[in-house]
Parts: structure tokens; C-alpha cells; sequence
């Protein structure tokens, strides 16, 4: 059992850091903002929630399974109002400096 | 131990990607681009100390990855104040001048 949930915490914590790589190669390569916003927003949060996942069977007792999850909705909501407004302010043609 | 080990590792690599993920500061080419790499600190620092918190088994270092999740959206936030401020002024916005 112990060895089962091991495994399931090794292979969430690399694919969720997979899943970083992506985002960052993705942010460095895309051709134009809004295909960067994608690749950022998108692939981040999903590789925080594999992390976060994979410590699950690791977290102490109930309340830090809770906390661990409670951080990951806390940075879903506030990702997900910071990419529309950013995504905003690019269409509308930021200053370019 | 092998375990802690493994989770300290995948900490530094998601470290290094956000790392990576900070040259778009440089290479811009809007403001928006940029934001979007202070962003990518907000997650991947979420998740690097989280990593952490149960590496370490410091539980408190979870409080600090809240705190970081709380603190992210304000950058954010009070770049998009100044990107609508800089569009009032600006002499094609007549009808909010």
C-alpha cells in the first residue's frame, strides 16, 4: 500500500513538473501573446495540480490534505481572473517598450 | 528518505524553469509578455514551496506558498491599474479625458 501510494506521488510530482517545462518552453517559443497566455495559464495550473495531487498522500492528516488543496483553488480563482484581464489589456495593444 | 530526496529534486527543477521562464522579462516584447513571466513566479513558487513544505516535513512552510498564492495576483493587479491609467491619458482617449 505504502509502496502503491509512493509510486502514484512519483509519477504525479514529474508529470506535474513535465507539465511546467511545457509551459515555460511554450512561453519562450509561441509566436505572440496570446498564444503565450495560452500555453502559460493553461499548462501551469494543470502542472500545480499534479504537484499538489501527487503530495496528497504525503500531506499530515486531513487538515493538511485540505490546505494543500485549498492553495490550489486559491491560485485557480485568482489565475483565472489575472489571465482574462492581462489577455485584456493585450488585445487592447499594451505600450510596447 | 529516497523520497524526500526525489521531491527536493523536482523543487529544483521546477525552480530552474521558472528561472528559464524569466527571460521573457527580457525578450518582452510587450508588457503583457512580461507580466505573464511574473505570473509564471506566482505558480511555479507555489509549487516549489510546497515541494518544500513536504520534503523538509516544515508544515509552515505551506503558510508561506498561501501567502505567495495571496500575494501574486496583487503584481498583477497593480499592473493592469497602470495600463488603464496610461490609456486615459493618453491623447487618442478623448472621451475619458
Amino acid at each position: 500500500m505504502t509502496l502503491a501510494l509512493d509510486i502514484f506521488t512519483l509519477v504525479a510530482v514529474a508529470a506535474g513538473s513535465f507539465f511546467f517545462m511545457a509551459g515555460t518552453v511554450g512561453l519562450l517559443r509561441f509566436p505572440d501573446t496570446m498564444t503565450r497566455l495560452h500555453a502559460l495559464t493553461k499548462v501551469d495550473n494543470l502542472g500545480l495540480g499534479l504537484i499538489v495531487v501527487g503530495l496528497f498522500p504525503r500531506a499530515e492528516g486531513f487538515l493538511g490534505a485540505l490546505k494543500l488543496l485549498s492553495v490550489w483553488i486559491f491560485v485557480q480563482l485568482s489565475g483565472a481572473i489575472v489571465s482574462q484581464l492581462i489577455a485584456h489589456v493585450a488585445r487592447r495593444g499594451g505600450r510596447r517598450t | 528518505m529516497a523520497m524526500a530526496n526525489f521531491l527536493l529534486g523536482a523543487a529544483g527543477f521546477v525552480l530552474a524553469m521558472v528561472a528559464l521562464g524569466l527571460l521573457s522579462v527580457f525578450r518582452g516584447p510587450s508588457d503583457a509578455d512580461r507580466m505573464l513571466s511574473a505570473q509564471l513566479i506566482g505558480t511555479g513558487g507555489v509549487s516549489v514551496l510546497l515541494l518544500l513544505a513536504v520534503a523538509t516535513e516544515i508544515p509552515s512552510i505551506a503558510d508561506v506558498a498561501l501567502m505567495l498564492a495571496l500575494l501574486a495576483p496583487f503584481a498583477a493587479v497593480a499592473f493592469l491599474r497602470d495600463a488603464s491609467s496610461a490609456r486615459i491619458k493618453s491623447p487618442n482617449a478623448t472621451d475619458r479625458a
